[in-house]
């Protein structure tokens, strides 16, 4: 594997029971650079994702991550590779018993044998580097959405992972929240010399960010480029989807019977 | 038509079998694995406690109030029968036994699978559903060692003692019924219970009812509670089958339990 790519996936299949998600996709994810996967809902982002997180096991093919193929690692070197990952997930699954500096402090907690004090001014960094080292005290119940994300964006990077992945981490954020979360991924990924996958549909913020973009659809890669390509992709698939257009490739209607029939025009003889 | 009804009816009745043994055997193996993952209950005590404060402290209100009127109703009822063969003084055995053998701790079972068994299934249940769960296992923490095992022998724990108090409780709801208001002597009532309730008989004996009661509404509750479909629905069904299931384990294994300790007796 090349030096310069940390996640490379190649052919890789993976199907649910006999359902398959994904169809013999390639992927290469470059160290220090942000890439997110773009497609429809149930296109296989999110499975993609928790493929490279070791959450799934492929069917055939092959993910690797810093050099190892994760389906050859047993449990323990899984929870060894998964201590350099970090994840944010969609609605942040902060521990709801747990006070945002407990939150923070879990991971630390968990697999260190830091001093308190040490624990105290990591937990304090994290958090003010997401603009929330005010907000210590509080319980995961009384922050709004946007502000359990930067929470929970602190504890992914808690112990400065080389591989940070986004789930949908821009979903029912006001606009300046996303801006806010956008700038988060950007920078951190820049300051921790991270490599982060963001999976999202938010075209526009994350076209603001990202370093290079995968397309999917029904389980394949469609098409991939920078921003500044994806932009300006004559595909029509793609082009839907970067400008928003009601109809085109993906149809406004699912597919159904004639209108007529359903309205049962037809059987009562009437036009 | 009707051959198609009844091979219809075989490969319902098949399936719900397959999915019956294969959820047994899941639930077997979590069970192994909470086992397994116990480790880290009691090097990190803490983590425990914190379990047992909520499963066992919270659920003493609910302990203490309910021994205390099931005691008082056995010192009616029993000194209304007893009285009719003039042995009134038995009372105090009567209670007592009654309380230490079986409904201290089948009672108890009971009012914690309610109490505490739902609120495990729906905290777990909600923990999965709001994905905090899998964040923990993307953390590189097992949830099974960090969430599931101290909950389990926190309740392990707290049943026996709960138990224990709502036996307590219960005989002194007794003593007040039988010696303070209907006036049975309190000699009697002392003496005899002492002379009749025999240590590893009969409390040692409650006391392995009820560590079994906790072991099997603990790790149902737990179960259910991880197994649950990540949705309202979900949890809702969930819960409800952790209060069903324990009542029904508790009542099965009350009956097997008792015929081994108490036959000839």
């Amino acid at each position: 594997m090349p030096a310069e790519n940390l996640v490379e996936i190649g052919d890789l299949n993976f199907a649910y029971a006999n359902r398959p998600i994904l169809k013999g996709i390639n992927m290469r994810f470059p160290r220090g650079k942000v890439v997110a996967i773009m497609g429809l809902s149930g296109c296989g982002k999110t499975t993609t994702l928790r493929l490279i997180g070791g959450a799934l096991k492929a069917t055939t093919g092959s993910v690797r991550v810093a050099g190892r193929e994760l389906r050859e690692l047993d449990a323990d070197g899984l929870y060894e590779m998964r201590r350099k990952m970090g994840m944010l997930f969609q609605f942040g699954a902060l521990f709801t018993d747990l006070s945002v500096y407990e939150n923070v402090a879990f991971q630390m907690r968990e697999h260190t044998d830091l001093p308190e004090s040490m624990i105290r001014d990591l937990v304090m960094m994290k958090l003010h580097a997401v603009g929330l080292r005010g907000a210590h005290r509080m319980m995961p119940s009384e922050l709004s959405g946007g502000m359990a994300r930067r929470v929970a964006l602190a504890r992914a990077i808690a112990l400065d992972p080389m591989l940070m992945m986004y789930d949908e981490p821009f979903a029912g954020l006001d606009p300046i929240s996303l801006s806010v979360i956008g700038n988060l991924i950007r920078h951190l990924n820049d300051a921790l010399g991270a490599t982060s996958i963001v999976v999202t549909h938010d075209i526009q913020e994350s076209l603001k960010i990202v370093d290079y973009v995968y397309f999917m659809a029904d389980g394949v890669v469609v098409a991939e480029g920078t921003a500044e390509e994806i932009k300006a992709s004559p595909l029509p698939f793609v082009h839907q989807f970067v400008w928003g257009e009601i109809d085109g490739p993906v149809s406004f209607h699912y597919p159904s019977p004639p209108y007529p029939k359903d309205l049962l025009l037809e059987s009562r003889g009437r036009p | 038509m009707p051959h198609r009804k009844v091979g219809f009816g075989f490969r319902s009745i098949g399936s719900t079998v397959v999915n019956g043994v294969w959820r047994l055997g899941y639930a077997s193996r979590f069970f192994l694995r909470t086992l397994l993952g116990s480790g880290m209950s009691f090097r990190r005590f803490n983590l425990t406690i914190r379990e047992i404060y909520f499963s066992g402290v919270m659920s003493l209100i609910i302990i203490l109030v309910s021994g205390l009127f099931v005691g008082m109703v056995l010192g009616l009822q029993g000194y209304e029968t007893l009285q009719k063969y003039g042995s009134e003084s038995a009372l105090g055995t009567l209670v007592a036994l009654s309380l230490v053998r079986e409904l201290g701790p089948v009672l108890a079972a009971l009012l914690f699978a309610s109490r505490a068994g739902s609120a495990i299934t729906a905290e777990i249940g909600l923990m999965k559903a709001t994905e905090q769960l899998a964040a923990m296992e993307m953390m590189a923490v097992d949830p099974i060692s960090r969430v599931v095992a101290p909950r389990f022998w926190a309740g392990v724990i707290s049943m026996p003692l709960l138990a224990a108090m709502f036996s307590a409780i219960g005989v002194f709801g007794g003593y007040l019924v039988g010696v303070v208001l209907i006036g049975v002597d309190e000699g009697s009532f002392w003496s005899q219970m002492q002379a009749a309730v025999d240590f590893r008989q009969d409390i040692v004996n409650g006391v392995f009812k009820s560590i079994v009661f906790g072991v099997a509404v603990t790790a149902i509750a737990l179960f259910e509670g991880y197994d649950a479909p990540p949705t309202a629905e979900g949890v809702s069904h969930a819960t409800t089958r952790t209060v069903v299931t324990s009542a029904l384990a508790i009542l099965a294994l009350d009956f097997i339990l008792t015929a081994f300790m108490f036959r000839g007796v």
